[in-house]
């Protein structure tokens, strides 16, 4: 920490600081996830807070919006010290949450979700035609095309962000906190929220910002705090620092997300013909007419806005999805017939987009977790073989190398990178010829993210071919030997890793920003 | 800040009595059930009262580690007591002697014909749980629910609405032998008993050491998870439901062969007691947790809780409030347990 970086502390600057955090510690039993953190945020600014997974961002902003109850510390508001016993208590006093899981009913309109638990009532009852209305004009406000009365499952992710932003802004917050909003959000969709962001600020909303996505968080931000394992580590208003300082303060040293690995390149490992994939709800095809070679040592990288197709494409291949044409060879030999367990058993295995609803068992312990899709290796006759397990399991351990207590913790006192390295980790263990990633940077950290793509760069050396997509444009010019762009389910371009990332997001048909 | 990010779980192994308390609750509970009506009645605490204790249980218990394998995947079959009731019924109905009108013979089929053709029929209506399950789609309340109703219609049809009474067969049509799993005892212990053992070790084993266990519990914790990994989660749940349906029809013969008849109306809300076995043995009906030792301990605290208060001379109403009281008391600790864990930091 530079000396004149000035760490919050004391009475607050009551014309400047609106709500302010002292001392504030939290712990689970032995964790502590905050170890007494101070922090400012101003009138009408945007305050952006970085750190890895499990530096406590999350917990520091459910304390301030009373979502949970801090053990130690102070949050002063206004100047005077506040105690929150829930969400709605301080949605009272003007401060609200959009959390990183989105917290809405998808069977309920985007009419009732904005007003759940605290309709317009009205002398008939609830007053369902002024709260279309007002609904109605917040999606002005937001550019959004969202008709009130959609319900929300029909929803796009992004565009069910969009309505969780909406309920904030519904309830006059002055205070509004956004855990990872733009996670789930396209290029345009991100531009809306951050006029929206910059139209609130006018306003004198302030805004406390969380996102992995650091340059994006520049863009907007006033001032940057970081936190690392539970304290503040850095803290400077946005003329005084870079990605660099940020990254720095992050996680301690440099960081690089690696360049291709220079592995001989085999044969086709995997042959994508003319794939097409049906929307199950009708309309469109998801993926048209794709083909694509991967090559055994070959890592390919797929950029593709929300909705190109990646994912279905992915698990298509994955065997989770059924074509309605084309082929798909592994080897050599077609694959669109197996069940999934065939094709995993030949070598063809998906490391699944979102881990906790597609990757992770949560009633499981680590170890269990990676032995899953292996467990036929360690299975002789009837029973499972207790010593082969362990083995497997350890070797995995240490190979992705997930920081755990033991293979028997919980999963879920795993942080997210870890989690994902365990879902990585489960697939390795089928010793696949071909690995398949959907976006395996998503919602982990700068370092678990070099970590993963040193992995996969590793394996790609040792013969291994390597699938991956992203939408993140820096994640395409790190490891990938090839990029495909990918819009409307079909190829829009195809990159080596010489390329600029202006040209990759033209591909993409994403519009790219001054 | 020279110190690098180390993970710290919550340790296991923490030694601390409301922990301890709290994961052996049902084990703590039956021994305290056990100690209060010692205390009350001089008769509760003979190994002869334990032993026709235990062979009531044995019905429950049968039933209840078919339950276990359904809500460890998740669901919940309310179809047990009516197979149990439709297998009674057509154990009853075969050792009566089967009418072939067309060639005008009566078939008295043996018993080990008769146990096998059972768990058959017990199998299969199982297996139709399962495929409305699994490959219809239907939730598995309704499924069940529904075969619940349309077995013990059969089982009613069947007999139209009478009971099959002397089971114990003839000798000289050579079917003798029925009530043998009902009366007899090796080295003491009455054959249901030994019946339950047996299959609860078998089942533990299953659960813990096989490959199907694994997937058991995997389906059951995270079902698309557990698909993307190669299991085969289709058959999972339709073996789950069929083995249950087997279980059914195991208890049924079970509960026949004491009783020596076979009644359309046997085993009416057994389903019911299954669940809450399962439940107090600390499974969670969101499925993935449970295992067979809590399953039986829980079996065993409803049965001697039920025969003990009888055996004080309690009225039977009070019973009911009684196991009630126990299985919110479960359900609650069930959720403290669950509830603290799974937590992130």
């Amino acid at each position: 920490m530079s000396p004149e970086t000035p760490i919050p502390g004391g009475n607050p600057d009551l014309r400047e600081v609106v709500l302010a955090a002292r001392n504030v510690a939290k712990s689970y039993g032995q964790v502590h996830a905050l170890k007494g953190v101070n922090f400012d945020i101003h009138r009408g600014q945007v305050t952006t807070l970085f750190g890895e997974n499990g530096a406590g961002k999350s917990t520091l902003m459910k304390i301030l919006s009373g979502v949970i109850q801090p053990s130690a510390g102070e949050i002063i508001l206004d100047g005077e010290p506040v105690t929150f016993h829930n969400s709605t208590e301080a949605r009272d006093r003007g401060i609200s949450i959009i959390h990183q899981e989105l917290s809405l009913a998808p069977n309920l309109s985007v009419r009732d979700n904005i007003f759940m638990g605290r309709e317009i009532i009205g002398p008939g009852g609830v007053n369902f035609a002024e709260e279309e209305r007002q609904t109605r004009a917040l999606m002005e406000e937001l550019e959004e095309d969202i008709d009130p009365l959609t319900p929300v499952e029909e929803l796009r992710l992004g565009q069910q962000q969009i309505v969780e932003i909406a309920r904030a802004l519904s309830v006059d917050s002055r205070i509004l906190i956004m855990d990872e909003p733009t996670s789930a959000l396209s290029a345009s969709e991100v531009e809306v929220l951050f006029k929206v962001i910059r139209d609130l600020t006018s306003r004198g909303v302030s805004i406390v910002y969380i996102s992995h996505h650091l340059e994006e968080a520049l863009t907007i931000t006033d001032h940057a705090v970081v936190l690392r394992d539970g304290n503040m580590t850095a803290y400077a208003p946005r003329r005084d620092i870079d990605l660099e300082w940020i990254v720095r303060n992050m996680v301690g040293d440099n960081y690089d997300l690696g360049s291709p690995p220079d592995s001989d390149k085999g044969e086709a490992a995997l042959s994508i013909r003319n794939l097409t994939v049906p929307d199950p709800a009708g309309g469109f095809n998801l993926v048209e007419g794709l083909s694509l070679d991967v090559r055994a040592g070959e890592i390919v990288c797929i950029y593709g806005l929300m909705g190109a197709g990646r994912t279905e494409l992915l698990e298509t291949c994955a065997g989770r999805l059924h074509a309605s044409g084309g082929e798909i060879v592994l080897e050599g030999r077609e694959v669109s017939h197996l069940s999934i367990a065939e094709r995993i058993a030949r070598g063809l295995a998906l490391v699944p987009e979102d881990r906790q609803r597609d990757g992770l068992v949560q009633t499981m312990s680590v170890g269990e977790n990676l032995s899953l899709a292996s467990i036929s290796s360690f299975t002789r006759g009837l029973f499972t073989r207790k010593r082969a397990e362990r083995d497997l399991i350890e070797d995995s351990i240490r190979e992705v190398t997930v920081k755990t207590s033991g293979p028997d913790a919980a999963i879920g006192s795993l942080s997210g990178g870890n989690q994902q390295k365990v879902v990585i980790g489960k697939i390795l263990a089928t010793k696949p010829h071909v690995i398949m990633l959907d976006e395996p940077s998503r919602g982990i950290d700068i370092g678990a993210k070099a970590e993963v793509f040193r992995l996969l760069a590793e394996e790609a050396r040792r013969g291994l071919a390597v699938l991956y997509s992203t939408s993140e444009v820096s994640e395409c010019l790190s490891i990938a030997h090839r990029i495909i762009v990918m819009h409307k389910g079909r190829i829009s371009a195809e990159f080596d890793s010489t390329v600029t990332k202006e040209k990759i997001m033209a591909a993409s048909g994403e519009s790219v920003a001054a | 800040m020279s110190d690098t990010t180390v993970t710290r779980p919550v340790k296991k192994s923490d030694f601390s009595i409301g922990r301890l308390l709290l994961e052996g609750r049902a084990f703590f509970a039956l021994i305290a059930i056990i100690i209060v009506f010692s205390v009350l009645s001089p008769n509760y605490l003979t190994v002869g009262n334990l032993l026709i204790m235990s062979s009531h249980v044995a019905i429950y218990g049968i039933l209840a580690i078919g339950m276990l394998l359904v809500i460890l995947n998740g669901g919940i079959d309310l179809s047990v007591g009516s197979i149990l009731a439709l297998a009674g019924v057509s154990a009853g109905a075969m050792m009566q002697g089967i009418e072939l009108q067309a060639l005008g013979v009566i078939l008295y089929p043996p018993v080990w014909a008769v146990v096998v053709l059972t768990c058959t029929l017990g199998a299969l209506v199982g297996a139709v749980n399962g495929v409305l399950i699994s490959v219809f789609k239907v939730p598995a309340f309704v499924a069940t629910l529904g075969v619940m109703y349309v077995a013990r219609g059969i089982a009613l049809l069947m007999t139209n609405g009478l009971t099959y009474n002397n089971l114990s067969g003839r000798p000289e049509l050579g079917n003798t032998g029925f009530d043998w799993l009902g009366f007899n005892r090796i080295a003491g212990v009455p054959i249901s008993v030994i019946v339950l053992a047996v299959l609860a070790v078998l089942t533990g084993l299953m659960l813990s050491r096989s490959a199907f266990g694994r997937w058991l519990y995997a389906s059951g914790g995270n079902e698309r998870a557990a698909e993307l990994s190669g299991v085969p989660t289709r058959r999972v749940k339709i073996t789950v439901y069929t083995l249950s349906g087997i279980l059914s029809a195991i208890a049924g013969l079970v509960l026949s062969s004491q009783l020596t008849s076979a009644g359309p109306t046997a085993g009416i809300t057994y389903e019911l007691t299954a669940i809450a076995a399962v439940v107090i043995g600390g499974a969670a009906l969101t499925g993935g947790r449970g295992t067979i030792r809590g399953t039986m301990l829980g079996a065993f605290v409803i049965g001697f809780l039920s025969d003990g208060l009888v055996i004080i001379g309690v009225s039977s109403y009070w019973q009911t409030v009684f196991t009630g009281a126990v299985i919110v008391l479960a359900v609650l600790m069930n959720s403290l347990q669950y509830g603290r864990s799974g937590r992130k930091s």
